[in-house]
C-alpha cells in the first residue's frame, strides 16, 4: 500500500526520495522543493493539516540536522511523513511554511528555540519556550540535560534574589523507569545509582 | 487561643478581656489568610479539589483566594517553576503586600521535583522566603490544608507588634504606602 502510493508521489514529484519508516509513508524531500512540495499535497492531494515540525539532531553525522514535518489528510486519512537536511551544519536554516500552514508558525518556534534551526521566511521568528535572551539550544545532542550556568532572565529579580540558572543536581539522573516489568516494579530510579546527593559521584 | 494569650475570668474583670496585642493581631491575620493561588502545574489541581466542596479550605478561614497579588498575602506555589516563570513569581510576591507568607506546595515547588533539567528552578525558596513546605507530587488537599493550618500556627507564633515598629523604622516612603494594611 505504502509502495504504490509512494510510487505515485514519485511519479508527480521525482526529486523526492524515500525513507525508511515505522508506520507511515516518509519521504525525503531536499530543502528548496520544500514550499512547491507541500503547496501541492495541501491543495491538490488533500494534506490540509500540518500536525508537527520538528527536527532530529545526528550529532556528529554531516548532514547534522533533519527538519521532520508531519502531515495528514483529513479527507484521505493519511498520513506523510517529510524529513529535510539541512545543509549547513552550522547555522542550520530551512525554508518556513508559515505561508501555507498557519500551524507552521508556533511549531517552527518551537523548532527553532530548541534546535536551532532558522526558518527563513518565518513572520516572527523568536523562542517560544525559553526566554528571549537565552544563549542555548538546548535539544541539541552537544546540550547536557542538566543544563549550563547563564544570568538570570530578569536583571532586577537576579540582584534582588541573587538567583541564577544553575546546572540542575543531577545525582544520578535522569530518572527513568524502564520499560520492562510490570509498573509496580519500574518506579523511576536514576539510571547511575552508585551516586546521589548524599554520595560523591566516584572519578573514573 | 492558647491561655498564656488570654486571661479571662468573669468574677475578677467582668466584661473586660485581658490579652497581648500580639495575641489580637496574630488572632485576626491567621483567621483571614487570603491566599494567592500561584497555580503552575498539575498541582494546582488539588489546589483547586482543596477549595471546592468536598475538602472546602473555607472550614479554616483561608478561602478568598484572590488572583490580584495586591489582595492577597499568602501565596500558595502550587506546580513547577520554570525559570521562564520565575521571574513572575517574584514579581507577584514583590506586589503582595505586607505581612504576607509563602507556601511551595508539592515537591516541584519545593526542590523542582522531577524536573532535574535546564528549564526548572530547583526550588521556589531560591527566590522567595517560604514559610511552608508540603511534600508529595502532588501532596492531597489534606496536606494542603494541614500546611495552611501549620501556617496558622506559625502566623500565631509570630511577634506581630515588634515587627511592625521594627518594619515602620526603616524602610523608604514608596514601602510604607503599601504598609498601610498592617496596622
Ligand atoms: S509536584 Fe508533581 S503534581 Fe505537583 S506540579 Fe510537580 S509534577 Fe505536578
Amino acid at each position: 500500500m505504502a509502495k504504490s502510493e509512494f510510487a505515485h508521489l514519485k511519479e508527480r514529484f521525482d526529486y523526492l526520495t524515500e525513507r525508511e519508516s515505522a508506520d507511515h509513508l516518509a519521504v525525503n524531500c531536499p530543502a528548496d522543493q520544500l514550499v512547491e512540495l507541500c503547496t501541492a499535497l495541501r491543495d491538490e492531494l488533500g494534506y490540509d493539516l500540518l500536525l508537527d515540525v520538528t527536527a532530529v539532531d545526528w550529532d556528529a553525522q554531516s548532514p547534522r540536522f533533519t527538519g521532520i514535518y508531519h502531515l495528514l489528510s483529513t479527507t484521505k486519512h493519511e498520513y506523510l511523513r517529510i524529513a529535510v537536511d539541512c545543509a549547513d551544519s552550522i547555522h542550520p536554516s530551512l525554508p518556513s511554511l508559515c505561508g501555507l500552514y498557519a500551524a507552521a508558525n508556533w511549531h517552527e518556534r518551537e523548532t527553532y528555540d530548541l534546535m536551532g534551526i532558522h526558518y527563513e521566511g518565518h513572520p516572527d521568528l523568536r523562542r517560544i519556550l525559553m526566554w528571549d535572551e537565552y544563549p542555548y539550544h538546548p535539544l541539541r545532542k552537544d546540550f547536557p540535560l542538566a543544563g549550563i550556568e547563564t544570568p538570570f532572565p530578569a536583571d532586577d529579580v537576579a540582584e534582588s534574589t541573587n538567583a541564577k540558572v544553575l546546572p540542575a543536581p543531577m545525582a544520578g539522573g535522569p530518572f527513568v523507569s524502564s520499560a520492562d516489568g510490570p509498573m509496580s516494579q519500574t518506579e523511576p530510579r536514576a539510571r547511575d545509582e552508585s551516586w546521589n546527593e548524599q554520595k560523591e559521584k566516584p572519578v573514573e | 487561643m492558647q491561655n498564656t494569650n488570654v486571661a479571662y475570668d468573669s468574677k475578677v474583670e467582668g466584661e473586660v478581656i485581658v490579652t497581648q496585642a500580639d495575641a489580637v493581631i496574630n488572632w485576626i491575620r491567621k483567621h483571614s489568610v487570603w491566599p494567592m493561588p500561584m497555580g503552575l502545574a498539575c498541582c494546582a489541581i488539588e489546589l483547586m479539589a482543596a477549595g471546592g466542596a468536598r475538602f472546602d479550605i473555607s472550614r479554616f478561614g483561608m478561602e478568598v483566594m484572590r488572583f490580584s497579588p495586591r489582595q492577597a498575602d499568602c501565596m500558595i506555589v502550587a506546580g513547577t517553576v520554570t525559570y521562564k516563570m520565575a521571574e513572575v513569581v517574584r514579581r507577584i510576591y514583590e506586589q503582595m503586600a505586607e505581612p504576607k507568607w509563602v507556601v511551595a506546595m508539592g515537591a516541584c515547588a519545593s526542590t523542582g521535583g522531577m524536573y532535574r533539567s535546564y528549564a526548572t528552578l530547583q526550588g521556589v525558596d531560591r527566590i522567595v522566603p517560604v514559610d511552608v513546605y508540603i511534600s508529595g507530587c502532588p501532596p492531597r488537599p489534606e496536606a494542603l490544608l494541614d500546611a495552611m493550618i501549620k501556617l496558622q500556627d506559625k502566623i500565631g507564633r509570630e511577634r506581630s507588634v515588634k515587627n511592625l515598629t521594627a518594619r515602620n523604622a526603616e524602610p523608604a516612603e514608596a514601602e510604607l504606602a503599601g504598609a498601610g494594611k498592617e496596622s
